[in-house]
């Protein structure tokens, strides 16, 4: 188990900031949870772009998929990792080289050497997370499924927008 | 997994989550207090996004046997107040029971409880249970290495009340969560008469907490509730007993829960597959009126512990009393576990033992004009019951007596009311015995 914690405003930031996220191990089973959170995120207004090798060329949600993230013709704002923590690394060391200005870990998924390279370079980094989770956390959705969501305010606001 | 509690906001204090957490102004109208959203269903924007609901692909409402806007919020409030990572609400403890095992057990799966329990649970567990094919050992709780004795490879889960309805026990909770630990399965505590406000269970290694939401929770004895809290912290992949979360749900299209909701997986399990086939949906209005009565909690728990100090040290110097059982009395065997779990005051609800037994514990609940004779707890007004003629008489003379639960017993709890008008009432029935 992590001890990981990162500030609900780190979190809204990167959530704000970021317009297109690449899913390296993206599936194109709509039952895996890499779809799951394309398909999510995709509603909530952001270009994905998904990578996977065995998929490169054809479409997934709509988009072109790519054998790796070097291979993607456009700006990546974040790079979004279903792969092993082992795998992280190398995806890690080709988010830095494309500019990507967000490395994010899913859930089970940490590499502190990964990270401790990814911020040296001057990204941020999320590990432990997922994106979709953490989107609909602070953004007022999870909490209709019971999650605490640690979100306090006296603020009438739009659920489930930023 | 790691703990998600990553708020900015985690350091507010416990009134203040009482009050706040998981409600919010209402987005079309503003309306500060939670509404009352009763309604069975609601609409789809179209084909697409229906089908990510159904799938779990997205967070929404699409039935208010699964989830519900006013539900949602009370569910939040419990999570938080418990400091857990989510909740699903349900309509009574006994469901919440019933949830819990349902999403943790397949049939042939066992568990250890503590004897110390609610009468109604352990009719719950040790009959009702059997047709589940699940199998309850009973243990002596008073003695956590008990609960290591009765291990099998086929327990799931060990269950205890952190203080036990009706006998005024309390369990070394730390103690029993490392038997658990060590036996990679959660322990499962029922904090309903401590209620948060007065013991953290989380804070001592429990994984999973149920409630009887009827009780201090609502507060007011005018609603049915039950909640089951998850912690976040349990590795339910750390073993192979748990495959209803490691393993693809057929219900689900393949959908592995602990893959896809990491620290959130059993909440997600007990409401996706428990409220929807089981079906104990928690009525909005009932969900409602809970939500009013966690607002007040620390303030009414703060009252139910000074009044029941009081009420117990009067019995404890009556004549016609044998013994009172209060954690909150320093001749209590309990009181040092008290101060160490319940450091704010060990509840409300305890026992005594009248002088004269089964007759005279008849003879008082009827001769009381104040305290309500009922089959409940955690009211504002002050209750009275004599279990052995009521709650507890499914039970065995055995079971009762390790319940706690003898012919000479009184189960007391002790509302808000005057605390000399509780005192003379209780002089009053006393003499009549």
């Amino acid at each position: 188990m992590s001890n990981l914690s990162y500030t609900d405003g780190k979190l809204r930031t990167i959530l704000n900031d970021c317009k297109t996220i690449a899913v390296v191990g993206a599936s194109a089973n709509w039952k895996r949870p890499s779809f799951f959170a394309m398909k999510y995120l995709q509603g909530k207004g952001y270009r994905i772009i998904p990578v996977n090798p065995g998929q490169a060329g054809k479409k997934i949600l709509g988009e072109t998929c790519y054998a790796n993230l070097k291979d993607i013709p456009e700006p990546v704002d974040m790079v979004d990792i279903f792969r092993n923590s082992n795998d992280a690394y190398g995806v890690t060391e080709d988010a830095i080289e494309i500019g990507a200005k967000v490395v994010w870990m899913q859930l089970a998924i940490i590499n502190e050497a990964a990270a401790e390279m990814a911020q040296n370079a001057g990204l941020e980094v999320v590990m432990d997370r997922c994106p979709k989770i953490e989107y609909s956390r602070l953004f007022g959705e999870l909490g209709w499924s019971g999650i605490n969501t640690g979100v306090i305010s006296s603020k009438r606001r739009k659920v489930g927008r930023k | 997994m790691s703990n998600n509690k990553t708020s900015d906001n985690n350091d507010f204090g416990f009134e203040t989550l009482a009050i706040h957490a998981g409600a919010a102004p209402d987005a079309e109208t503003g309306a500060r207090s939670t509404p009352i959203y009763q309604t069975t269903s609601y609409v789809f924007d179209d084909v697409d996004q229906a089908a990510s609901l159904f799938n779990l692909q997205s967070f929404g409402f699409i039935y208010s046997r699964l989830t519900n806007p006013t539900v949602a919020v009370l569910e939040q409030r419990i999570a938080a107040l418990e400091g857990g990572r989510g909740a699903v609400a349900c309509s009574s403890g006994h469901a919440a029971q019933q949830l819990t095992f349902f999403t943790l057990m397949e049939p042939g799966d066992e568990f250890i409880a503590a004897t110390n329990l609610y009468g109604g649970s352990i009719t719950q567990f040790g009959q009702s249970f059997k047709k589940f094919g699940w199998h309850c050992h009973f243990v002596d709780p008073v003695d956590p290495e008990n609960f290591r004795r009765a291990l099998t490879p086929k327990c799931k889960a060990i269950f205890i009340e952190s203080l036990a309805n009706p006998g005024g026990v309390i369990v070394d909770i730390e103690a029993v969560a490392v038997v658990a630990k060590e036996a990679g399965i959660p322990l499962i505590v029922d904090n309903t008469m401590a209620t948060p406000y007065l013991c953290s269970p989380f804070d001592w290694g429990a994984d999973i907490i149920v409630h009887s939401m009827t009780k201090f929770l609502g507060g007011h004895g005018n609603s049915m509730g039950g909640v089951v809290v998850e912690s976040g912290n349990f590795d339910w992949a750390q073993n192979d007993k748990f495959p209803g979360m490691t393993q693809p749900s057929e219900s689900y299209h393949g959908l592995v829960f602990y893959e896809t909701f990491g620290d959130f997986g059993f909440t997600m399990k007990a409401r996706a597959e428990g409220l929807r086939d089981l079906g104990p949906a928690l009525s909005p209005f009932n969900a409602f009126q809970i939500i009013t009565g966690t607002e007040t909690l620390p303030l009414r728990m703060d009252r139910h512990i000074a009044n029941a100090r009081t009420v117990a040290e009067f019995l404890d110097n009556h004549a016609k009393v044998d013994w009172v059982s209060y954690a909150g009395l320093k001749t209590s065997p309990f009181y040092d576990l008290g101060k160490k779990y319940l450091p704010k005051g060990p509840g409300s609800v305890f026992t005594f033992g009248v002088k004269g037994g089964f007759d005279a514990g008849v003879k008082l609940v009827e001769a009381c004009e104040l305290f309500s004779h009922l089959a409940n707890i955690g009211d504002t007004r002050s209750l009275i019951i004599h279990p052995a003629s009521t709650t507890h008489r499914q039970l065995t003379e055995e079971q009762l007596r390790a319940s706690g639960s003898g012919p000479e017993v009184i189960r007391l709890s002790i509302g808000l009311e005057t605390v000399d008008d509780i005192i003379r009432d209780l002089d009053q029935a006393l003499a009549a015995t």
